[in-house]
């Protein structure tokens, strides 16, 4: 493998001085960083966290001496183990990438090229810089498969990127990244796309691996508990500049600046919960499969009260957001019901009336994808007023206005297109769109889980306060058990298309659990440092033990 | 089964359908035209017996769908009947001869001709694309778009002549005119079809130079393509590896709409050549109302977009991984 003379650990491996990196948007400069600094020592993992748009990744870009298209570095120095990437060469820094620096990227699915198998792409890097030869590449991937704890390390890589799971593929772009021996590695959110099942195991094969080969890493994350397991030092980011410095375990315990302590509390809702034995939408008994394909629900049953927001949670695959289509109409069930107010609704779309299609409506995860990019708000807002209420001209919108100030967003939103307004915005004016039919319940799939803590808070208080006003009944789909733990009032625990448990909230999250509720929740990232290390040691207790 | 073998299954089926119902169309809509064959070749002073007697002769008095399944029947055994002219009722014999053998040798001239020209402009367009992708808006970007947009735009026959008047009167390299022989050899029907096919590639390269480059810009966006490039893969190698072998479905389409273009679509360029292909005869029998001539071609030709079109649909599936690798 790459046989340049390692440094000793602790020597500084990474130096970038008053970084300046602006982005050219409507014919301006825009400051995305404004002077940070950072050095990582060799063997470091660094915790770099923020919000979304703080420069996280732009950061962690150019400490690989790269700028996205449309970003420029103006200024600073950036200093890797003595080579000064500013004034090297694209094809120098080019040298660099993939064999001494490498990088890991948020989502694994966009970032593998679905046209190659998995190990043609691991080692590639390797054989493009003439690091080791095809063979050695190929076997040592293997090794790193396996190290990195993929089932069969051997095959694996001959797979394309579609035929395995997300869990798996961050795996392999981990081992890709490793491939090279690199001195340092840049991990761009790599978990974030993932259920806290598989987040726990993927962090750890992350953890065990820099660990063994005393590779230095940034760890790129708005996630704290995420952050506090995997970083010796963590760096606050906000508006691209640095707020905080500090070793993880001081700044876990003392943040020193507002805004640090701000990122720290954030999980701090809590909502009473209320039993209700008014049923407003009852699941009966139902089966459902994809055209021809294997039963992915089997048997399900839920009863949601009325005003209450009941919690549906599960891993990926688990059936979650197909019991949404069911509810929805978009799939029609193989077998059993859905009841509305105690009577039962046709299981087609179609067949469905414009009253009780208003009843229910829909939030989904991308506030992105759920809105037309060439739509105004205007448009977004106003299509269900007038498809639903028939409303028009004046009263269509004052009506606009009044959804807007519901939404707390102004006037001025109306007409605005999707892409001027920011994620959190955006998540809004899906809430308004479903609320301008006036249903009477709405489901939220995984509505939250696409936006940084600040803005979850700021979206998950509005739904809250709107069920408070409204009377709402909310079906919230979600992995995040503190969604979770913020919001409802009962939970349904879904495993492999079946309901494993249903109950108040206070009933499942206490003890006794059942096992995969036990799995769900103490996967849940916390905010000690120790907890990832004390939970594997757990596990495998229990295991030895079983 | 495989599903990709179903799939391209289901394709051809589905392209077998789509000929016959064409054929039907095509059957019909030459039924409708004005005028009568009869009548063209006896002239206007005819007497409606000798008319009603010609056509009796030509079967042309049988009901509509029997001449249709009898036409039919007899292209699926490969015979697509006898041709009018040469049955003119002034010589009473019939020296008419089958439409087999009238659009067979032509046809064998069109398909070397579109051959020699899909040879050429093919690879050449891919060429440009990737290297135009490659190299975006630079001066050879933009002077390449620049020179093929010209050449798309002008009229064939401008093109032709264009080519005529510089490599046959100017410098003379090639012929101007392309009358090719069933007896000249490979290389001679070659250096004879230069011109033509030249034509033909500055008409169609444009279209899918054009298509190669925005597909692969297109898929430049990726953030597979951004994993590469921090692999440190050089440029040129993420268009060839990481690009290209997702941007194969577009392009593969405009491909196989100009090769059916190169068959179906060239009679004016055969025509300023005095190039002895099947668009020429087709021109020539609608002028003369040889139906059955008219409806051979259109057969043919329809058989050629749709074979092209299927081609290209197989070729987009079995590229495409998810299909070709289920999980």
């Amino acid at each position: 493998m790459s046989n340049q003379n390692k440094g000793k650990k602790g020597d500084v491996l990474l130096e970038m001085r008053d970084i300046v990196i602006d982005g050219f948007s409507d014919d301006k400069w825009h400051p995305i960083i404004k002077g940070a600094d950072l050095v990582l020592r060799r063997g470091e993992v660094m915790g770099i966290i923020g919000e979304s748009g703080a420069g996280k990744s732009t950061l962690g870009l150019a400490s690989m001496g790269f700028a996205r298209p449309g970003c420029e570095i103006h200024g600073g120095t950036i200093n890797f183990d003595g080579i000064d990437l500013i004034a090297a060469t694209e094809s120098e820094r080019r040298q660099l990438r993939g064999s001494r620096i490498a990088y890991v990227a948020q989502s694994a699915a966009a970032s593998f090229n679905p046209a190659h198998r998995l190990i043609d792409q691991t080692i590639e890097a390797c054989l493009s810089h003439g690091i080791s030869s095809e063979e050695e590449a190929r076997s040592d991937a293997k090794q790193l498969f396996a190290d990195l704890q993929l089932p069969q390390p051997n095959t694996i890589g001959d797979r394309y990127p579609h035929q395995v799971s997300g869990g798996q593929l961050q795996r392999v772009m981990t081992a890709m990244a490793m491939s090279s021996r690199p001195d340092l590695i840049i991990f761009d959110e790599p978990t974030t796309a993932l259920d806290v099942t598989t987040q726990v195991e993927v962090l750890a094969s992350m953890r065990l691996i820099v660990e063994k080969y005393n590779t230095a890493a940034i760890y790129i994350t708005h996630d704290l508990a995420v952050v506090a397991q995997m970083a010796d030092v963590i760096k606050v980011l906000r508006y691209g500049e640095t707020v905080e410095n500090a070793d993880t375990r001081s700044m876990l315990s003392n943040p020193k600046k507002e805004y640090t302590k701000s990122l720290w509390s954030v999980r701090s809702i809590e909502k009473e919960e209320a039993i209700s034995k008014d049923i407003v939408l009852k699941v009966d008994r139902v089966d459902a499969a994809y055209s021809g394909g294997i039963k992915v629900l089997d048997n399900i049953s839920i009863d949601i009260p009325r005003g209450q927001t009941i919690a549906i949670v599960g891993e990926s695959g688990s059936g979650k957001s197909t019991t949404a289509r069911v509810m929805t109409g978009l799939l029609p069930p193989l077998k059993g019901a859905v009841l509305f107010n105690g009577k039962p609704l046709p299981p087609m779309l179609k067949d469905r009336s414009v009253e009780q299609l208003k009843k229910i409506q829909m939030i989904y995860q991308s506030a992105d994808t759920a809105m037309n990019p060439r739509h105004t708000v205007r448009d977004v807002i106003g299509r269900p007023l007038e498809f639903y209420l028939g409303l028009k001209g004046k009263a269509l919108d004052d009506r606009l206005v009044e959804l807007l100030n519901l939404i707390e967003l102004d006037e001025s939103f109306i007409d605005r297109l999707p892409a001027e307004m920011s994620g959190g915005q955006k998540q809004r004016v899906c809430i308004a769109r479903a609320l301008a039919a006036e249903p009477e319940v709405i489901i939220c799939d995984e509505v939250t889980s696409a936006l940084d803590q600040i803005v979850q808070k700021g979206i998950l208080s509005l739904l809250l306060r709107l069920q408070k006003e409204l009377g709402i009944t909310y079906i919230f789909i979600t992995h995040d058990i503190a969604t979770v733990k913020a919001i409802s009032d009962q939970i349904v625990v879904m495993f492999q298309g079946k309901v494993v448990e249903q109950g108040m909230k206070s009933e499942i999250l206490s003890p006794p659990f059942l096992d995969y509720t036990n799995l769900l929740l103490s996967s849940v990232p916390e905010m000690d440092p120790d907890w990832l290390t004390g939970l594997l040691e757990q596990r495998e207790k229990a295991e030895r033990l079983s | 089964m495989h599903p990709v073998t179903k799939t391209i299954l289901q394709r051809l089926g589905l392209g077998f359908a789509t000929l016959l119902v064409v054929s039907m169309i095509i059957f019909s809509s030459i039924e409708f035209l004005p005028g009568d064959f009869g009548e063209a070749i006896l002239g206007q002073a005819a007497l409606p017996e000798t008319v009603a007697a010609f056509r009796a002769e030509l079967g042309l008095d049988l009901p509509l769908h029997e001449r249709y399944l009898d036409w039919l029947g007899g292209i699926m055994t490969g015979d697509m009947g006898n041709s009018f002219s040469g049955r003119g009722a002034s010589t009473g014999g019939d020296r008419s001869r089958a439409v087999v053998e009238l659009i067979g040798p032509r046809i064998e001239n069109t398909l070397f001709l579109a051959s020699m020209a899909a040879i050429i402009a093919v690879p050449l367009a891919l060429f440009l694309g990737v290297t135009t992708a490659l190299y975006r808006n630079s001066i050879y970007d933009r002077m390449v778009n620049g020179i093929t947009l010209t050449t798309i735009s002008f009229p064939e026959f401008f093109v032709a002549y264009i080519l005529i008047l510089i490599f046959s009167s100017f410098f003379k390299v090639f012929p101007s005119l392309a009358n090719i022989s069933q007896d000249a050899t490979f290389l001679e029907q070659a250096y004879l079809s230069a011109l033509p096919a030249i034509t033909l590639t500055l008409v169609i390269v444009a279209h899918m130079m054009r298509m190669t480059r925005a597909a692969i810009i297109n898929l430049m966006a990726s953030p597979y393509i951004e994993m590469a490039e921090l692999k440190g893969i050089s440029k040129s190698q993420i268009i060839i590896k990481h690009a290209l072998p997702n941007a194969w479905a577009p392009i593969v389409n405009v491909i196989a709409f100009n090769l059916a273009y190169l068959v179906v679509g060239v009679v004016v360029v055969e025509v300023v050549f005095v190039y002895p292909g099947v668009g020429q005869l087709m021109v020539d029998a609608v002028t003369s109302r040889d139906v059955p001539v008219v409806q051979g071609c259109a057969i043919i030709f329809a058989a050629t977009y749709i074979l092209l079109n299927l081609l290209a649909d197989i070729i987009s599936i079995a590229t495409n991984p998810r299909l070709l690798h289920p999980r």
